[in-house]
């Protein structure tokens, strides 16, 4: 191909930001080449996880009724582990479902998700090319101008890194090093299918439509990090997230800890009977808006979702597909609305400031400081449990005093009132 | 497979993968590895590929690769020589994800 007959946008990857992108730029007539590794989209792709439905809803109204999604999220759950004991908070909230609007959010499955938001790209005029590694960037008198995949040179006006977490291609442009382990999480994941109805009951689901969403704590043996567990039509994702850095210091397989989990007595019977159908592993930016790059673009090349670092978790929610397509639309309003190619990368930090992305993470960004609170990962997990214990505990002897019972345990657990009053000012920052 | 504590060569047998014989994506170097004392890699690999063998070397097969790239962010005295994402259509195909 010669850079004559270029494209109007290259974009390499063809997961939620990349298609959300493709989708946008074609529906307003552009040419767009997508070019993804996998042999089909999503194949590559891990989630925990779930979608908020707005970010699909601002990409095309209406389009979450056909897209493939699991069960809308009416539960809301939090576990705390400690030992072999467990407590769970279920808020339960059926208007997360009401009808006349969009659920606030489904869970979902990456491989059946990918390629059904890249097929709408397609339809809307999108080419979409997988089976494809794209191997280089192009640059001439300083930009970015296109791709090199295996023999093939294509060339386009801008190039989206749509890459995800490891982007390759934003450290070939010079835009971030090497990724600093403390920024980002792994992921282990299992995929058990189990019988839908087997499924409402055990989470008390009203029909097949409804399902649950939770985070779970103490589960990683003191490593910053825990589980998770979505419910899908007739599976469940249930996995794990450590930081890395802290998992090689413990020395044990993040492998072994998540097996652990699986069989643990307040999971296990959540699973049993079920069959596991597939094991992935992937990263996720921890970082939030303090670790987004300095820079996300250069002339003729944007950077976009995973890529880019637009991950939020404040440790109750994790959202990262959302703000992926709300990244992949802000790059197709910069590339439409550009009159040179110059304006396009800061024309595109003003759209992720109008689509209100960067605000949404800079407004969660204290939550890092809260989540960086060693004792939350093992000791206060323990000790909620403990406290229950003490609770719920009826044996005869004369009960101690609530408050008394609970500074004991706070004690025995190494955990000071101080150490609360820290964690607490973190808080009322957020 | 049914829900059992499972080594991660089982897990691993239930995804798909098509493996590039002719070109290895991640590739190491044994004598670097040697220097390493914490090898982080035994411990952050979801798949466990990074083993020790009997003479205390790393060894590794990239067969069973999960594509997560936490090695590469891991591997802090480079015996990790090389690591790409495999060439297209090979490596993992998830069917869920």
């Amino acid at each position: 191909m010669s850079e004559e007959e270029k494209f109007d946008a290259i974009v390499i990857g063809a997961g939620p930001a990349g298609a959300a992108c493709a989708y946008t730029l074609a529906r307003e007539g552009k040419e767009v080449l997508v070019i993804e590794r996998g042999d089909t989209p999503g194949s590559k792709n891990v989630t925990g996880g779930r979608l908020y439905t707005y970010a699909l809803e601002m990409l095309g109204e209406g389009l979450f009724e056909e897209a493939a999604l699991e069960r809308k999220v009416t539960h809301e759950q939090i576990m705390m582990l400690g030992g072999e004991r467990g407590i769970t908070i279920d808020y339960h909230d059926p208007s997360f479902n009401r009808d006349g609007a969009p659920p606030m959010s489904y869970t979902v499955l990456r491989g059946p998700f990918d390629e059904w938001l890249a097929g709408k790209a397609e339809e809307m005029g999108a080419m979409v090319a997988c089976g494809i590694r794209v191997d280089e960037l192009i640059e001439k008198d300083g930009r970015i101008v296109g791709v090199i995949a295996g023999e093939d040179e294509m060339y386009a006006d801008v190039v989206v890194a749509a890459d995800g977490v490891n982007s390759l291609m934003a450290q070939k442009a010079g835009l971030i090093r090497d990724i600093d382990f403390h920024t980002v999480g792994v992921g282990v994941k299992e995929v058990i299918e189990l019988p839908a109805k087997t499924i409402e009951e055990r989470f008390n689901l009203l029909n097949p439509e409804e399902g649950a969403a939770r985070m779970i704590l103490g589960c990683t043996e003191g490593i910053h990090g825990g589980g998770f567990l979505y419910t899908n039509k007739e599976s469940i994702s249930l996995g794990c997230v450590f930081m890395p850095g802290e998992a090689a210091q413990h020395k044990k397989s993040i492998h072994e800890i998540f097996q652990d989990l699986k069989m643990h007595p307040a999971i296990y019977p959540l699973i049993a009977g079920g069959e596991t159908v597939e094991y992935s592993g992937h990263l996720v930016g921890e970082a939030g808006f303090r670790g987004l790059p300095p820079k996300l673009y250069r002339e003729g090349f944007l950077m976009v979702g995973d890529a880019a670092g637009f991950v939020i978790n404040t440790g109750y929610s994790i959202r990262g597909i959302d703000l992926a397509i709300l990244s992949g639309i802000a790059a197709a309003r910069a590339v439409i609305n550009a009159a040179n190619p110059a304006e396009t990368g800061p024309l595109y930090m003003k759209e992720l400031e109008v689509i209100k992305l960067l605000p949404t993470m800079k407004a969660v960004d204290g939550y890092f400081d809260v989540l960086s609170t060693g004792w939350l990962y093992d000791k206060m997990p323990a000790l909620a449990n403990a406290v229950f214990g003490d609770l719920f505990t009826v044996d005869g002897k004369t009960p101690q005093k609530i408050a008394k019972g609970i500074i004991g345990q706070m004690k025995s657990h190494g955990i000071s009132v101080w150490d609360l009053i820290k964690l607490g000012f973190k808080g009322v920052r957020l | 497979m049914k829900i059992e504590k499972a080594e991660a060569a089982q897990l691993l047998s239930l995804n798909k993968f098509i493996v590039d014989e002719e070109e290895p994506h991640i590739v190491i170097d044994k004598k670097i590895c040697r220097e390493c004392s914490d090898k982080p890699c035994l411990y952050v690999c979801p798949a466990v590929l990074y083993k020790l063998d009997k003479n205390g070397d790393i060894s590794f097969d990239y067969a069973g690769c999960l594509e997560c790239g936490t090695c590469r962010v891991m591997c802090q005295k480079k015996g990790i020589i090389k690591w790409e994402y495999p060439r297209g259509t090979f490596g993992i195909s998830l069917r869920h994800g």
